[in-house]
């Protein structure tokens, strides 16, 4: 027998667990994120290799990547966005429904990186709301996963059901 | 037959307006003085002496030296494994060029993108169109007076463009110094 019953105990409890809306609707998100890989440089070669088996970005429930803004919630821009593309990301985060979060993966989606030139967007944030900055060029794998538990923890402390604020007016995380 | 030989034959045919070849560190340069017969020129090299492959086409922008342009075409052959330039040049106030994509198929988006980053036409283009920034970007950003950090432009749902901050940059490697510190890149902004 053991002397303290912390947390969860189906046999007092039956199938029942209690806890806050706002909090269970927080753990379902945080935990099924579906990006949507932007992928326009060499950070997508790390994208994808935190999607392959080394990495696997399903242990965080991120790895449904379905290269359709309609069923996604998180954009993950991976790589150099030049401003013929601009609007196209623009266009495609439009098309995602909400609740949506941006993650701007590597040095040249959050500053333009080393293109400091006259066809690169200087950050994507001059478009789109970014929730996890992410240095690197390009990031390792690990660091786009701890971005992402990064994002994890912002969208756990969110509020979800009551006061959700639309998504320019969420402040961002440097990863 | 080598590079040089061939050379001599494109010399030969073209007496009055070909000259060189010159050569530096093994590669022949010929220069064409006029350049409103390159395509010419370039029609005897691949038909005559089997320079069957266009490798590239550039364009250099000589600032306020006049002729302004200069166009530059790498060629090579596929059957004798031989390689040669032509550099011809052309005033700012002309701006044109015949087209050699005649000649070589491959010459219509080198000579798009010479169009697009200079702004150098090509007369009997089959499509002369911008090949990488949109179509009505009103400036050609390669040449000497686009400043680096770009300009603004706005075409309402295609796209737009802001000038880049340039604080702590460009880095820029000042060739020719003595050692390895000197020649080590620095900032160096346009006019600071």
């Amino acid at each position: 027998m053991s002397s303290t019953e912390i947390g969860y105990n189906s046999k007092i409890e039956g199938d029942a667990i209690h806890t806050r809306l706002d909090a269970a609707v927080g753990w379902f998100r945080k935990n099924s994120l579906w990006p949507m890989p932007m992928g326009l440089a060499c950070c997508a070669i790390e994208l994808m290799a935190a999607g392959a088996s080394r990495f696997d970005i399903s242990r965080f429930g991120a790895e449904v990547m379905r290269f359709s803004p309609r069923q996604s919630d998180l954009m993950i821009v991976a790589g150099t966005v030049t401003y013929k593309m601009a609007l196209a990301v623009r266009r495609i985060y439009e098309q995602m429904p909400e609740p949506k979060w941006v993650i701007a993966m590597g040095a040249c989606a959050s500053t333009g990186g080393m293109y400091r030139s006259y066809a690169v967007l200087q950050g994507v944030d001059r478009m789109l709301p970014v929730d996890v900055y992410i240095s690197g060029c390009p990031p390792r794998p690990e660091a786009l996963l701890e971005g992402l538990m990064r994002l994890q923890g912002k969208i756990e402390r969110e509020p979800h059901v009551k006061d959700a604020k639309p998504a320019r007016a969420r402040e961002a995380v440097v990863a | 037959m080598s590079a040089k030989q061939l050379a001599k034959k494109l010399e030969q045919q073209f007496k009055e307006i070909v000259s060189g070849p010159m050569e530096f560190r093994g590669e022949l340069t010929l220069c064409v003085s006029n350049a409103s017969r390159i395509a010419e020129v370039c029609q005897f090299a691949k038909s005559e002496l089997g320079f069957d492959y266009l490798v590239d086409l550039t364009t250099i922008d000589n600032d306020d030296e006049t002729p302004r342009w200069t166009a530059v075409y790498h060629i090579y052959g596929y059957g004798h494994f031989r390689h040669l330039r032509l550099k011809t040049s052309v005033s700012e106030e002309v701006s044109e060029l015949p087209t050699v994509s005649s000649v070589w198929r491959t010459a219509n988006w080198h000579e798009r993108e010479a169009y697009d980053m200079m702004g150098i036409r090509f007369a009997g283009h089959p499509d002369l169109r911008r090949i990488l920034m949109w179509e009505g970007y009103p400036y050609f950003p390669l040449r000497k007076d686009f400043p680096l950090a770009g300009k603004p432009s706005e075409m309402p749902d295609v796209a737009f463009s802001d000038p880049a901050p340039l604080e702590g940059g460009p880095f820029v490697t000042m060739a020719g110094g003595k050692d390895s510190t000197e020649r080590e890149p620095r900032v160096r902004n346009p006019g600071g």
